[in-house]
C-alpha cells in the first residue's frame, strides 16, 4: 500500500464523478439519468472511504457516512423508480425532455 | 501486488463509468453500472473495509441494480436503442465536466495531504456494531435511527406512488 | 374645584343614555327609550341648574369677577411634549348658561316627542340620537380647549345629519341631510385650518390661555400677512367660517331651511336653539381674541350678520312653509346676535354688546323652540305644514294659540316679553357703534314682527278653513312644554343679565335705554299692525302687493336664487372644470402609470419565462457550471 496514495484514490473517484454528472447532463432516459446519479454517489463514498483510510484512521466516520450514504441511495433509487413507473403509466414515456408539462 | 490490482480497478472504475454513461443500449449500461459498483466494492476489499465492501455489493449490486434493471424491463424493450442526444449538448457538457474534472484534479495534486501511517484501521464487525449503536463519543445511533425512519417513509411513499389508482 | 365634580356627569350620562338606547333601544318597548332619555334628560338639567346656581350665585364670583374655573382637565393625546389635546370641562358664566339653555330645551324637546313621536317608527332610534346630540352639544360648550371643541363640533354635526335624514325612506329628507352635513363640513374646514393657524400663532389650544387678556396669546401674530390683515386676524377669520357654516350666516345658509325636513321637535331643538348658535357661542368664547386682537374680523362679523339678519327677514316674508318661515327667522335671529358681538366692545360697559348678543341668544332659545314645538302641534294637528292649509285654528287649538302669540311677541320684542329686553341690548349696543347699522337692525326688527304675525294670523286666523279630521289639541305631554316655555319666554326678559354674563366676567348694571327701546317697540307694533291688515281676515291684500312688487316677489319668494347659485357654481363650474379635468387626470396619468407598470412587468416576464423550460437537464447545466465556475474562484482566485 506504500505506493497508492490518498491522491489516486481521489482522482478516481473525481473522475468517476465527472462521469456522473456527464450523464445526468446528456441521458435522455430517466432511467438512465438515475444510473447516472448512482455514479455519483458512489464516488462520493470512495472520498468518505479513503479519507477515513489515509487521514484519519483511528476511528470510523468515513465508513459509516458511506453506509449512509449506500442507504440513501436505495431510498433514492427505490422512490425515483416509483415515480418513474408511475410516469410511465400515465404518459407512456420516460424521455426527460418531453416530460416538461410544469413549464411556464 | 496491491498497486496493480489498484490500478485495474481503477481502470475498470473509470472505464465503465464512461461507458455507462455513453452506451446506446439501456441494459448494457445497467450492466456497466453494475461493473463499476463491483469495482468500487473491490477498492474497498482493498483498502481493507470488508463490512463496507459487502453492503456494497449486496446493497448495491444486489438491490439497486437489479431494482433498476426490473424497472427497465417494465419501460422499454431489451434490445430498444436510445436515441442519441443533441451534439450541442453533449459538447457543451463535455466542456463544463472537463474543466469542473482539470480544476479537482489540479487541486488534489496540489495539496499536500498529511497522511497518517502506522496505525492499523480497526474495521471488525464488532467494533462497527458496538459504534453503530453506542450514543457515546464516536456513536451513531441517531442517524441510524434517521436512516431507519427514512427507510421506512421511502417504502410507504414508493408504495403509494407505484400502487395503481384504483378504478372508480 | 369641589362643589363642581358633579358636573362631569353632564356628558358621562347623556353617553351612557345613549349607548344605552342606542344599543339596547331595539330591544325594549319604544316607549321605555322615550322614558328613560326624559329621565336622563331630568337629572343632566338638574347638575345643570344646581351647577349654574353654584357658578352664579355661590362660588363663581371671586373679586368680583366670573372667572373661569377648569373642573376637569385629562390629558387625552399626546404627540409631541408642546402638542397635545386634553379633554376637560370648563365653566365660565357663557359656558353655564349655555349648559342651562341646552339642558332646558332639550328636556323640554324631550318630553314633547314623547307625544310628537309617538306613532311614528324608529322612536328609540330618535331617542338614541336626541341624546348623542345633547351630549355632542354639552361637550362642546365645556371644552377647555379649542380642539375639543372642534371633535364635539364635528360630532354635533353627524348628530345633526342623523336627525335631519331621520325618515331616512324620504329623498327629500336624506337630500336635506347630506347638504346640511356637507355645506357645514366644508365651512368646518375653514375652521380646521383656523384652528391650526391659531395654534401655530399662540402655541396653544387652551381658552384660558388663548382669552386671556394679558397673556401672550392676544399680542400674538398680530404682524400684517396677506392682504393689509394680520395672520391672527386670518386666523380668526377661518373660524368664524366654521361658525358661519354652523349657525347658517350668508352664504352658507342654503342647509338650515332644507334641515326642516327632519322631525319638528328636531328643528326646535337643533336648529332653531342649540346648534346654530354654536357659532355664535364659539365668537363669543373667543371674544377676547377678537376683540382685541382682531377688531377687523370683528367688523367682519358684524356687516355679515347685519346683512344676513335683513336678507333671511325678507325671505322669511314670502315663504309659505311655516317652518320655512320659522327656519329664516332663525337665520335672521342669528344674524342679530353675530351683529351684537360685533359692535361689542371688551370690557365693562362697552361690552354691552357681547352680553347683549349672550342675552338675545337666551331668550331667542327659549321663544324659538316654543314657536317650533308650536308649529310642530299644529302640522301635528292639521298634517300639513302649508300656511294656506291653515286657519281659524285659535278655536281648536287654544293652548297653542295663547303660546304661539306670546312667542311672537316675544320675538317681535313688545314689551314684557323676553325679546324686548334683549333686542333693546342690542340695539343700545349697535347705536353706540354705528348708527347706520343701528337703523338697519330697526328695519330687520320691524320685518321679523311682520313675518312673525303673518304666520300668526296665517295659521290661527285668517280665512275659516273646513277641516276633514276636526284638528284637536295635542296631549299633556305636548302641551307641558309649550306652557313651560311660554312662561319662560314671557319671563326670561327680566333677568339682569348684565350682571352674570359679560364679557370681561365684571358684572354691571345695565337699563332699559327708552329713548331707542320706544321707537323699538313702535317699529315692531308697526310691523303686527301691517300684518294686521293684510292677514287678519281673508282678503287679496297681500297677492296685490305680491303682484305690485313683481319680480322682486318672485326672487326673494325663491330665496334670491341662492340655491339655484350653488347648484350652478357645483353642477357647472366645478364639476366642468375641476373634477372633469380631474377625472381625466386620474383616468389617464393615475391608472396609466399603474397599467404601465404592469404592462412593463407583463413583458419582462414573458421575455424571461424562456428560462422556465421544464428541461431538467438544462436546469441540471446551469446548476453545475455554476458550481464548477464558484470552484475555480475557490481555487484559484481566494486561496488566500
Amino acid at each position: 500500500m506504500e505506493n497508492i496514495s490518498i491522491q489516486h484514490f481521489l482522482i478516481v473517484s473525481t473522475l468517476m464523478l465527472f462521469t456522473g454528472i456527464y450523464g445526468f447532463l446528456t441521458r435522455k432516459n430517466l432511467i438512465t439519468m438515475l444510473m447516472s446519479a448512482e455514479l455519483i454517489l458512489n464516488s462520493v463514498n470512495i472520498n468518505f472511504v479513503a479519507v477515513n483510510k489515509f487521514l484519519y484512521p483511528e476511528n470510523l466516520q468515513g465508513q459509516f457516512f458511506a453506509m449512509f450514504v449506500i442507504g440513501i441511495a436505495a431510498v433514492e433509487v427505490a422512490v425515483a423508480i416509483a415515480i418513474i413507473i408511475s410516469l410511465y403509466r400515465k404518459v407512456r414515456m420516460i424521455d426527460v425532455e418531453k416530460v416538461n408539462e410544469m413549464k411556464y | 501486488m496491491e498497486q496493480i490490482v489498484f490500478y485495474i480497478l481503477a481502470s475498470m472504475i473509470v472505464v465503465f463509468s464512461v461507458l455507462t454513461v455513453t452506451t446506446r443500449k439501456i441494459l448494457r449500461g445497467a450492466v456497466y453500472l453494475l461493473t463499476v459498483l463491483l469495482a468500487t466494492a473491490g477498492l474497498f476489499f482493498l483498502l481493507n473495509f470488508n463490512f463496507l465492501a459487502a453492503v456494497q455489493l449486496t446493497v448495491y449490486a444486489g438491490g439497486i441494480v437489479v431494482l433498476i434493471i426490473f424497472s427497465i424491463m417494465l419501460t422499454s424493450h431489451v434490445n430498444e436503442k436510445l436515441e442519441s442526444t443533441g451534439n450541442k449538448k453533449k459538447f457543451f457538457s463535455f466542456i463544463a465536466v472537463l474543466a469542473g474534472a482539470l480544476i479537482c484534479i489540479s487541486t488534489i495534486l496540489d495539496y499536500s495531504f498529511k497522511e497518517k501511517s502506522g496505525i492499523e484501521i480497526d474495521t471488525s464487525m464488532n467494533k462497527i456494531g458496538k459504534d453503530l449503536l453506542s450514543y457515546g463519543d464516536g456513536g451513531f445511533v441517531l442517524p441510524f435511527e434517521v436512516i431507519s425512519i427514512l427507510l421506512l417513509a421511502a417504502m410507504i411513499g414508493a408504495i403509494v406512488l407505484a400502487k395503481r389508482e384504483t378504478q372508480n | 374645584m369641589e362643589g363642581y365634580t358633579f358636573t362631569v356627569l353632564i356628558p358621562l350620562i347623556l353617553f351612557a343614555t345613549f349607548l344605552l338606547i342606542g344599543l339596547a333601544g331595539g330591544k325594549l318597548k319604544p316607549v321605555f327609550s322615550g322614558i328613560a332619555g326624559v329621565i336622563s334628560l331630568s337629572v343632566v338639567s338638574l347638575i345643570s341648574y344646581i351647577t349654574a346656581y353654584d357658578y352664579f350665585f355661590v362660588n363663581g364670583k371671586v373679586d368680583g369677577v366670573f372667572g373661569k374655573i377648569i373642573v376637569y382637565d385629562a390629558e387625552w393625546l399626546r404627540f409631541t411634549d408642546t402638542l397635545f389635546i386634553k379633554m376637560g370641562i370648563l365653566l365660565d358664566p357663557i359656558s353655564v348658561m349655555m349648559l342651562v339653555v341646552i339642558s332646558t330645551v332639550s328636556l323640554m324637546v324631550h318630553i314633547y316627542s314623547l307625544g310628537y313621536m309617538h306613532n311614528e317608527g324608529g322612536f328609540s332610534r330618535y331617542y338614541s340620537f336626541l341624546s348623542l346630540f345633547t351630549f355632542a352639544m354639552m361637550g362642546l360648550v365645556i371644552s377647555t380647549n379649542i380642539f375639543q371643541t372642534y371633535i364635539f363640533w364635528e360630532l354635533v354635526g353627524v348628530s345633526s345629519y342623523l336627525l335631519i335624514g331621520f325618515y331616512y325612506n324620504r329623498p327629500s329628507a336624506v337630500a336635506a341631510a347630506k347638504k346640511a352635513f356637507i355645506v357645514t363640513r366644508f365651512a368646518d374646514l375653514g375652521f380646521l385650518i383656523g384652528i391650526l393657524l391659531l395654534s401655530s400663532l399662540t402655541g396653544t389650544f387652551d381658552f384660558v390661555e388663548l382669552t386671556n387678556v394679558n397673556g401672550s396669546a392676544v399680542s400674538a401674530g398680530s404682524s400684517v400677512l396677506f392682504m393689509g390683515l394680520s395672520s391672527m386676524t386670518w386666523a380668526l377669520i377661518l373660524v368664524f367660517i366654521g361658525c358661519a357654516g354652523k349657525s347658517a350666516m350668508f352664504p352658507l345658509h342654503i342647509w338650515l331651511p332644507d334641515a326642516m325636513e327632519g322631525p319638528t321637535p328636531v328643528s326646535a331643538l337643533i336648529h332653531a336653539a342649540t346648534m346654530v348658535v354654536a357659532g355664535v357661542y364659539l365668537v363669543a368664547r373667543l371674544f377676547p381674541l377678537y376683540a382685541l386682537s382682531a377688531p377687523a374680523a370683528l367688523e367682519m362679523i358684524a356687516y355679515i350678520g347685519a346683512f344676513t339678519s335683513m336678507f333671511a327677514a325678507i325671505i322669511a316674508c314670502t315663504q309659505t312653509d311655516i317652518k320655512r318661515v320659522l327656519a329664516f327667522s332663525t337665520i335672521s335671529q342669528i344674524g342679530i346676535m353675530m351683529v351684537g358681538l360685533g359692535v361689542s366692545g371688551y370690557s365693562g360697559e362697552s361690552g354691552l354688546g357681547f352680553t347683549a348678543s349672550m342675552f338675545h341668544l337666551f331668550t331667542h332659545a327659549m321663544f324659538k323652540a316654543l314657536l317650533f314645538l308650536g308649529a310642530g302641534a299644529v302640522i301635528h294637528a292639521v298634517h300639513t305644514n302649508e300656511i294656506s292649509g291653515m286657519g281659524g285654528l285659535r278655536k281648536y287649538l287654544p293652548v297653542t294659540h295663547i303660546t304661539f302669540l306670546v312667542a311672537c311677541l316675544a320675538i317681535s320684542g313688545i314689551p314684557p316679553f323676553s325679546g324686548f329686553f334683549s333686542k333693546d341690548e342690542i340695539l343700545v349696543a349697535v347705536k353706540e357703534k354705528d348708527s347706520f347699522l343701528f337703523y338697519f337692525e330697526s328695519v330687520v326688527s320691524g320685518l321679523s314682527a311682520f313675518y312673525m304675525f303673518r304666520l300668526y294670523f296665517g295659521i290661527f286666523w285668517n280665512r275659516n278653513t273646513t277641516y276633514e279630521h276636526a284638528p284637536h289639541e295635542a296631549g299633556i305631554s305636548m302641551k307641558i312644554p309649550l306652557i313651560i316655555l311660554a312662561i319662560l319666554a314671557a319671563v326670561t326678559g327680566f333677568i339682569p343679565f348684565s350682571e352674570f354674563v359679560t364679557s370681561d366676567g365684571i358684572p354691571f348694571v345695565s337699563h332699559i335705554h327708552w329713548d331707542i327701546a320706544i321707537p323699538a317697540t313702535i317699529v315692531g307694533l308697526s310691523g303686527i299692525i301691517a300684518a294686521f291688515i293684510f292677514y287678519k281676515k281673508e282678503s287679496n291684500l297681500s297677492d296685490k302687493a305680491a303682484a305690485s312688487l313683481g319680480g322682486f316677489y318672485n326672487t326673494v319668494h325663491k330665496k334670491f336664487y341662492i340655491d339655484e347659485i350653488y347648484i350652478f357654481v357645483t353642477k357647472k363650474i366645478i364639476f366642468n372644470m375641476v373634477s372633469t379635468p380631474i377625472a381625466w387626470f386620474d383616468r389617464n396619468v393615475v391608472d396609466g402609470t399603474m397599467n404601465g407598470v404592469a404592462s412593463v412587468t407583463n413583458f419582462v416576464s414573458e421575455k424571461i419565462k424562456r428560462f422556465q423550460s421544464g428541461q431538467l437537464q438544462q436546469y441540471a447545466f446551469v446548476m453545475v457550471t455554476g458550481m464548477i465556475i464558484i470552484l475555480a474562484l475557490i481555487f484559484y482566485f481566494l486561496k488566500n
